[in-house]
Formats: structure tokens, sequence, C-alpha cells
């Protein structure tokens, strides 16, 4: 074996050094990231469980000093997301559908994906003014209708970029069959393309209720929130993400321990409904496998 | 057979079905409504804002006080702060997540990358008033008791910056750009480094494992090979990531101390568009120029945001296609 140069040794011993060091570097990335986030979950968890009774789901939002919980709180936000959910995913699934299925390549559709693409990252502040402009101050007032609509419009595009990415996945042949057996388009898309992506297109909706969960800055021009217990759409309706705003803000210690527990709870659903959409994503992914 | 339905011709006897027709235009109707929404924000935002461009013209955007007592308003302090803010949080926030990225694809033992990346992946769904909560909580007291003396202590012996703006002279109250900055780039961070995860593992295995063959190290393979090869994806990620920053309301609101003005250090209260919109609204009564200030601002990150975000879909697209 030749022998190696001093100079090719160095060069070698230096090329190592600088491997290692990166990666150490990256490594202690690694770690930083892992604990500062986790010293944001222990401190949301330790001050959410301080303040967790059972009176947070069986009392709503009351006086300072005359104890109290975030039961309105909970159900303005399961109606306000519930209905959101209803109104967005239905159209983001037909904007999915239209994507892969019909428009695919076409300039319209290459301008609807792209568009949709923005609007999924648009800033939700700017959402929950529009909605404001054109159902809160026409219609004569907050309400959680109103609210509901700024929610639809931020979980429409995710349910539709789901809904193209998974039906892309469905096979071709599944298509073809279909249509060898003498089905019409729509058919094809409805009792063959949408059941076998049935699971996917389900983590889709998942994680869009996930992410409307979270939102506040949009609520804040639709619904404004409430301190009363109130399930009239056509009134102001108090959200978990709203209680806690005005709640951590506030100068009396029950309420910031309130603040704590409702954003506790939202973390704890977000992740669950996430985790959820894992599963629903691997069983679609499996069957597709198997 | 790998011709698509839709551009297949069709069979003599076969004739477009009532259903069918129906089934079409209603999902034409659903791609039109996603580009009508977007149309309407901007509109709605323009017309809305009209007055406020009107009364100012272009020194609403150069204006630099804002007097809601005089009713004069310049978005140059809030265009500053968002833009100041979301930049510096990058700075922060890029490389650490692309070291979380490169070691969860080519360090990280392989049983631990799966479950680390879905712990990455949660991280980032957690709603962004957890982070402004902690913030305001956790992160404000500590800035002020131990970081900003300290930062404040080691510039002012360089007088340069220690006087100027950038810089670390402001009295330590915890809140304002710097701590906001941080708390942006805590919560962008875990989203950075997913979708560079995705696109480093986009990259061909072929090509890496040519790299290894030719006797570079991991790191080598990293900067010779694999950045080439995704570079407009790497910088599509940023973006996306910057656009989040520019449009975050609730992880800003609790830390920044909403002063606006024109900030004189990077440590002082300040504020930002989305910041202002989310604050001054309880105000601002319909039909009066309060309003229409908030919604010409509202155009203003518009317009940004659809700038920032379109170059990163532009970027991701491309190595999507290739």
């Amino acid at each position: 074996m030749k022998q190696l140069t001093a100079a090719t040794r160095a060069r070698y011993f230096r090329r190592q050094l600088v491997d290692r060091i990166m990666g150490g570097l990256c490594i202690a990335a690694a770690g930083l990231g892992l604990v500062l986030l986790g010293m944001i979950l222990w401190m949301l968890f330790s001050n959410g469980i301080a303040g967790f009774s059972l009176a947070v789901f069986t009392e709503s939002m009351a006086q300072p000093g005359a104890g109290g919980g975030l039961a309105n709180a909970i159900v303005g936000s399961l109606i306000q997301v519930g209905l959101g959910a209803m109104i967005g995913a239905p159209i983001g699934m037909m904007v999915g559908v239209y994507l892969s299925e019909v428009g695919k390549e076409s300039k319209f559709a290459q301008v609807v994906r792209f568009v949709n693409d923005i609007l999924l990252s648009a800033p939700s502040v700017l959402i929950g003014l529009f909605v404001y402009q054109i159902a809160v101050e026409p219609l004569g007032g907050f309400s959680g209708l109103a609210g509901a609509l700024a929610l639809a419009i931020i979980a429409m595009p995710i349910v539709a970029r789901t809904t193209e990415d998974i039906l892309r996945l469905v096979p071709q042949a599944y298509r073809d069959g279909a249509v060898a057996l003498g089905s019409r388009e729509n058919e094809v898309v409805r009792k063959v393309v949408l059941p076998a992506a049935f699971g996917g297109i389900l983590t889709g909706v998942l994680l869009a209720v996930a992410r409307i969960a979270g939102e506040t800055a949009p609520l804040l021009f639709t619904s404004l929130g409430n301190t009363n217990w109130s399930t009239d759409l056509t009134q102001p309706m108090a959200s978990l993400p709203i209680a806690i705003y005005r709640y951590a803000g506030s100068p009396y210690q029950e309420w910031v321990n309130l603040a704590w527990t409702g954003a506790m709870l939202i973390t704890v659903g977000v992740l669950v409904l996430n985790i959820l959409s894992r599963f629903s994503h691997a069983a679609v992914a499996g069957k597709q496998g198997g | 057979m790998n011709t698509p339905i839709a551009e297949r011709p069709l069979l003599g006897s076969r004739k477009i079905h009532a259903a069918d027709t129906t089934f079409r235009i209603s999902l034409h109707v659903a791609g039109a409504l996603v580009v009508v929404v977007l149309l309407s924000i901007l509109a709605i935002m323009f017309i809305g804002g009209k007055l406020a461009f009107d009364t100012f013209g272009l020194g609403f955007i150069w204006g630099t006080e804002w007097n809601p007592v005089t009713q004069v308003y310049g978005a140059l302090p809030a265009i500053t702060g968002t833009l100041v803010t979301a930049v510096l949080a990058l700075c922060i926030a890029w490389p650490i997540g692309f070291g979380i990225a490169f070691f969860l694809t080519e360090i990280c033992p392989e049983k631990l990358r799966t479950p680390l990346g879905v712990a990455i992946e949660l991280l980032a769904a957690v709603p962004s008033i957890v982070y402004g909560m902690w913030g305001f909580f956790v992160l404000a007291p500590f800035m002020s008791e131990y970081v900003q003396p300290w930062l404040t202590n080691v510039f002012i012996w360089i007088p340069p910056i220690g006087d100027s703006f950038f810089w670390f002279t402001a009295p330590p109250i915890g809140v304002g750009m710097l701590t906001a900055a941080l708390i942006l780039a805590i919560m962008i961070l875990p989203f950075i480094a997913a979708t560079t995860r995705d696109v480093l593992l986009s990259t061909p295995q072929l090509l890496k494992d040519g790299a290894y063959a030719m006797g570079a190290t991991r790191w080598e393979a990293l900067t010779g090979v694999v950045i080439p090869a995704v570079r407009g994806s790497l910088f599509g990620a940023v973006f996306l990531g910057l656009g989040r920053a520019l449009g975050e309301t609730m992880a800003v609101v609790f830390v920044i101390g909403n002063a606006i003005r024109m900030p004189d250090s990077v440590m002082a209260p300040s504020a930002t568009i989305a910041s202002v919109v989310a604050n001054s609204f309880p105000e601002a009564e319909p039909g009066t120029l309060d309003l229409a200030v908030l919604l010409g601002l509202g155009f203003i990150l518009f317009v940004v945001s659809f700038g920032v975000l379109a170059v990163a879909r532009v970027l991701l697209r491309q190595e999507r296609m290739s």
C-alpha cells in the first residue's frame, strides 16, 4: 500500500474534524430545541394542572373571586370549531377532488392550487378582519356564526391540500377498472376513489380541526368572546382561545390559573387530534401497501 | 393505460351524463371559490383601507408618527417592528432548525428518527397562544432579570454599537422586539425543522451514496451534494417560515410591548402590524379613520405575506416538478 504523505494525512484529519464539529453542533441544536420545547410543555402542564378542577367543565366564566370555570368557553369552542369544520371541510374536499381528478395540470387548476397554498399560510388575523368586514359589520354585530365562518375559511385550504395529496396516491388502476366496468366520471370518484382514500381525507379533516381549535386572532374580530353561557349563533360567543387571551393578561391570579388550564386543555386536544390523524393515515397507507 | 380519464375520448355510445355535468360544474365552482376568497380578502382590505390611503397618500406607508388623538397615522413603526422581529426570528430559528433537520436525517440513530420526527411535528401544531403565554410569564421576566442587563453591560463598551439602534441600550423591562423575536423563533423552530427535514429527505439516495462512495464525510455530502440538489426547496422552507413569522399575532402580542413608535433599540417595546390590528381593533368604530387605518395595515401585511408565500411556493414547486 502506498504511503500516505503528511499533507494527505493532515487534510484527512481536518476533514474529519470539520465533520465532527458540524455534527456536534447539529446534535447541540437538536438538544437545545428539545429542551426549549420541553420547558414550554412542562410549564404548561404544571401550571395547567394546578388550576384544574371539575368546576372548569361545569361552571361558566365568573367575576374575579367568584370561582367559575370555562364551561361556556369550551362549549363555544366546540360549536364554532364543529360548525367551521362542517362548512370548510366539504368545500375543501371538493377543491381537492377538483385538483386531483378534474383540473389536474390545466391552467385554472394551477392557479387554484397556487392560491390554495397561499391561503394555507395566510395570516389568520387578516381572515378575521376580512370576516368582520363581510359578516359582522353588515349583519349588525359579533356572532358565533361569524366565528365559525372565519374558522371555515382557515380549514378549507388545509383539507383541500391533504385531499389532493392523498387522492394522487390512489392507484390509477382503480380508476381504470371502474371506467372499464362502465362507471361514469362522478361514480368513479364517489364510489371508488373517495372510499379508497377515506382514511387520508379524514387525516386532513382532523388536522384542520386541530389547527382551527387553537386559532385566537380571527375570533377576536368575529365572535368576540362572551363571559356568559350562550349557544345562540347570532350573538357573541365565548371560546377557549379568547378566554385564555383575556384571562392571561388579567391581574387576578385565579384567572391566570384558569388561562393556563385552558391552554393545557387546548394543547392536549390539538395533540390528541394530531395523533389520531396519524392513525387514520397509517391505516390507509397500510391498506394500500398490502 | 396511464392516460387520465378526463383526456380519454368518450366511446361512441357514451354521452356525458347529466350527473357528470353537475359533478364537474360543482367541482369547478369549489375551485373558483378558493380564488374568489383570496381576491375578496385583497379587495375588502383595500376598499376598507382606502380612506387611510386617501388621507395620507404614500405617507401612510412611510409616516413615522402614530397618534390616535390627532388622527395622524403612519405605518412605518409597525412595518419596521414586523420586519425586524420576523427577520431576527428567522436568523435565530433557521440555523437551529437546519441543525435539527440534519441531525434527524443523517446523525440520529435509526430507532430515534421516527419518534423524534413525530415529536417535532406535534410541537409545530401547538397553538401560538401557548407560546405567547409562555413568553409573557416565563421568557419576559427572564429577559428583564438576566439577559437584557447583561447585553447592555457588554455592549456599552462598544460605543458605535452600544449607542445606536440595534442595539442593546433600552431599560430592561422584558418586553420588546428582542423578546418577541425569540418567541417567534421558538414557535417557528419545529416548523422549519420539519419542512427542512422533508426537503433533505427528498434528495435522491443515489446522489448521497455517490458522495459517500467518493469518500465524502457526512458534512461534505451535505454541503457538496445534498444542498446544491435541493437549494431551491431549502429557500422555500425559509420563506414559508418567514411568512409565518410575519403574520403571527398571538405569540407576539403578549411580549412586544405594544408601543407604536419608531424603535430606538432592538430591546425597546414596539409593535407589529398584526399586533396593532389585534390591539387597536376594540377601539376602532366602524366607518371611522381608525378602522380604515387597521384595514390599510391589513392590506399591506397581506400584500407582503402574499409576496413571501408566493416566492416560497414557487421555490418549493420547482423541486417537486424536477
